[in-house]
């Protein structure tokens, strides 16, 4: 990193920009609808009542704070780096996804909207989703695509007891871009009474910005209870990226600390050089998709390349913008992990510690195991557990089944 | 509608809507997807266009992922993308219909990241130089006018905008304000080809624009036959048919039968575009 550049919290511009990503590209029709998305979120930021609504039920619902627990037996197993790992997976759903739509069904709410749709990829925001609609009342859609429907049984299950209708996509290969494009046409469609809870720090302005503010919980308690457990600040954060709100939660609170380092680990599938993976800033070009300019896979004519991986929550040829801006700034490292790698971080976490993490999160596992035996003892390193990896054992059983006969 | 010396360097769009108002009536704006079913076929679908009865032509660029279209123009993205459809190809078909037509306006439609990969001032060189008069891109709203609309410009090419039900008395000023060309009214809130709004509602949010610009405006959405044709083009300065086109070329069996099934259609709803108000008047 050359020179220490200004954070984002002043990002994003009033166009919505972090440098030229992000940004509003949408039809017409929606432009009223998310200019006023953009002031209700803007006034509920400033509302009391909002915000103290948001704390009860990040508390007694989501059952946050989530613990910074000391992996020992990791540390141990890797030999270098202390290893921290943020227990997003604790959370009420199991993943990190629900922070941010508790926080997106209270705006939902306050803005008099009766009908939620969401798209999701391995289900977990589906099932955050799902969750909050009915907490509150309110129906709801999941758009799934029908591949990611067969590898995520277990999450679909859980949306219609949840009573949401979980409609699948088969246009494209029937994963999350699929989804997205038919959550957006939903939209739409019924833009009277429908909110649309994206799932991560992507589509129009104000959706990255918003996502970001309810994810950075992770990072505002991470910083202190560091400061409880260690005294100082972290010497590195981990996390996996789909669209970039894990990682984004955990990071962006860290982004003026200049001895902070930050690792993005975007999903490699068969390796960023076969063409089959979703790294979208290593392997891929800037474009526009789905309301906002970022990195994307796609071709020579601009035609969107379905990804790659064996992680439906990452299998999405695109990324948040503000991931798009801070990989150019050079301010967060972004590396990426191989399906074989995630599934062998997977493992040991499981044996060495007892906990089950979901697929995307092994990918994060993953850069531990490549980084943590070159650090220094006392170097401390935050990994976001992102996720359970319940939804992920008929994935597991068909690669490793073998292994267990 | 021949060229003469008074014409000259006065718009396509601007001189085709001038002489139709002269005739007092609509224009007939047809739809169809470069490239499908296939590009041969494709260019022999826009080139006879002209001698049905369409009078501005909008031709779309495939997309790989549509999101403001409906099942039957995403199932002509793919085809024409499965076709070997590509930007280079959508330019060099509109050149070659140019080559025989010089009056028939064209415009190209589609969603913004083919044209940001291409390279936009690329792009709107290339255009101007085939013969494209306007652009209608999907996904870039006013507060983006400096990425493609405010270029184009100095390229001589229309950026028509879009208003729709959802477009209020706040939004109106601000839609209309770089718009050029014509107004493009998308008559029901949703994607291409699926459901209808009434004549009446339709009417309103017309008159309601007309009071605002001085620009065409032109009704689509939801326009399949030559009866609702006649029926929104005796109020609007346009009628759009679009997803019933698409849909001739996926019902045939054989690349001619598309094309001649798509002609037939598009002779039918020219004829009734034609008579829509002389009807009017006698009743
Ligand atoms: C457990 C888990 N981690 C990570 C992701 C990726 O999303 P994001 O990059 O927005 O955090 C998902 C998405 O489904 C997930 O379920």
């Amino acid at each position: 990193m050359n020179q220490f550049v200004t954070p984002s919290p002043l990002l994003p511009d009033a166009q919505g920009l972090f440098g030229s990503f992000g940004g509003r590209f949408v039809a017409e029709t929606l432009m009223p609808l998310i200019l006023s998305l953009q002031e209700e979120y803007d006034s509920a930021k400033q509302d009391p009542d909002f915000q103290r609504e948001l704390a009860y039920f990040q508390s007694d619902y989501v059952g946050r704070p989530s613990p910074l627990y000391f992996a020992e037996r990791l540390t141990e197993h890797f030999g270098g780096a202390k290893i921290y790992l943020k227990r997003e997976e604790l959370n009420h759903t199991g993943a990190h996804k629900i922070n941010n739509c508790i926080g997106q069904v209270l705006l939902a709410k306050r803005m008099g909207k009766k009908r939620i749709i969401a798209e999701t990829g391995a289900g977990m925001h589906g099932v955050a989703t799902a969750t909050v609609a009915a907490r509150f009342g309110l129906d709801c859609v999941v758009y799934m695509g029908s591949t990611d429907i067969e590898r995520q049984q277990p999450n679909v299950f859980r949306m219609k007891l949840l009573g949401a209708e979980v409609i699948p996509v088969t246009s494209g290969t029937g994963t999350l871009k699929d989804a997205m494009n038919e959550a957006l046409r939903d939209w739409v469609t019924n833009i009277d009474d429908t909110f649309y809870i994206i799932g991560t720090v992507a589509g129009p302005h104000p959706y990255p910005a918003m996502v970001r503010d309810f994810q950075a919980v992770i990072g505002h308690e991470t910083r202190r209870q560091m400061q409880e457990k260690e005294g100082r600040l972290p010497g590195s954060l981990i996390a996996c990226i789909g669209g970039g709100s894990n990682a984004m939660g955990l990071f962006h609170p860290f982004l003026s600390d200049e001895s902070v380092q930050m690792i993005g680990v975007e999903a490699g599938g068969k390796g960023v050089a076969t063409g089959q993976h979703a790294a979208s800033l290593n392997g891929g070009t800037p474009g526009v998709l789905h309301g906002n300019r970022t990195y994307l896979l796609q071709d020579e004519d601009g035609q969107i390349i379905d990804a790659h991986s064996i992680s439906a929550g990452l299998d999405y040829p695109g990324i948040g913008p503000e991931h798009a801006w801070l990989h150019e700034q050079g301010r967060v490292e972004y590396v990426s992990a191989t399906d074989d790698e995630a599934l062998e971080a997977f493992q040991i976490c499981c044996r060495e510690e007892g906990i089950i993490p979901a697929l995307e999160t092994a990918h994060a596992l993953a850069e531990v195991a490549k980084r943590a035996p070159t650090l220094p003892r006392d170097h401390l390193m935050v990994v976001n557990l992102s996720g359970r990896g319940d939804k992920d054992m008929m994935s597991v059983a068909h690669y490793l089944g073998d292994k267990f006969q | 509608m021949s060229q003469t010396n008074s014409t000259v360097g006065i718009p396509r769009i601007e001189r085709c809507f001038a002489a139709l108002k002269a005739q007092n009536r609509p224009a007939l704006v047809s739809y169809l997807t470069a490239g499908d079913p296939n590009p041969e076929a494709s260019q022999r679908l826009l080139d006879g266009l002209p001698d049905t009865g369409v009078d501005i032509i909008e031709l779309g660029m495939p997309f790989s992922d549509p999101m403001a279209d409906g099942p039957a123009i995403q199932k002509a993205a793919l085809r024409a993308l499965e076709a070997g459809q590509t930007q280079v190809k959508t330019l060099s078909m509109v050149k070659r219909f140019r080559e025989k037509n010089r009056d028939t306006p064209i415009v190209l439609m589609g969603y913004y990241n083919p044209i940001y990969r291409y390279g936009v001032e690329r792009f709107l060189a290339d255009a101007a130089e085939a013969g494209v008069d306007g652009l209608i891109v999907v996904d870039i709203p006013p507060e983006h006018d400096d990425e493609l609309c405010t270029p184009a410009a100095r390229h001589g090419i229309d950026f028509i905008r879009l208003a729709t039900p959802t477009t209020d008395a706040k939004r109106l000023p601000r839609v209309l304000e770089s718009a050029s060309g014509f107004i493009y009214y998308v008559s029901v809130a949703g994607v291409t080809g699926v459901g209808a709004a009434t004549p009446e509602t339709i009417k309103r949010a017309v008159d309601t624009l007309k009071r605002h610009t001085t620009l065409p405006v032109a009704v689509g959405f939801g326009i399949r036959t030559p009866e609702q044709a006649a029926t929104i083009g005796r109020f609007s300065d346009a009628v759009v048919v679009g997803s019933a086109l698409v849909d001739c070329i996926e019902r045939a069996r054989t690349a001619d039968e598309a094309v001649e099934s798509v002609h037939g259609l598009a002779r039918e709803l020219a004829q009734s575009v034609r008579r829509c108000r002389e009807e009017q008047a006698v009743s």
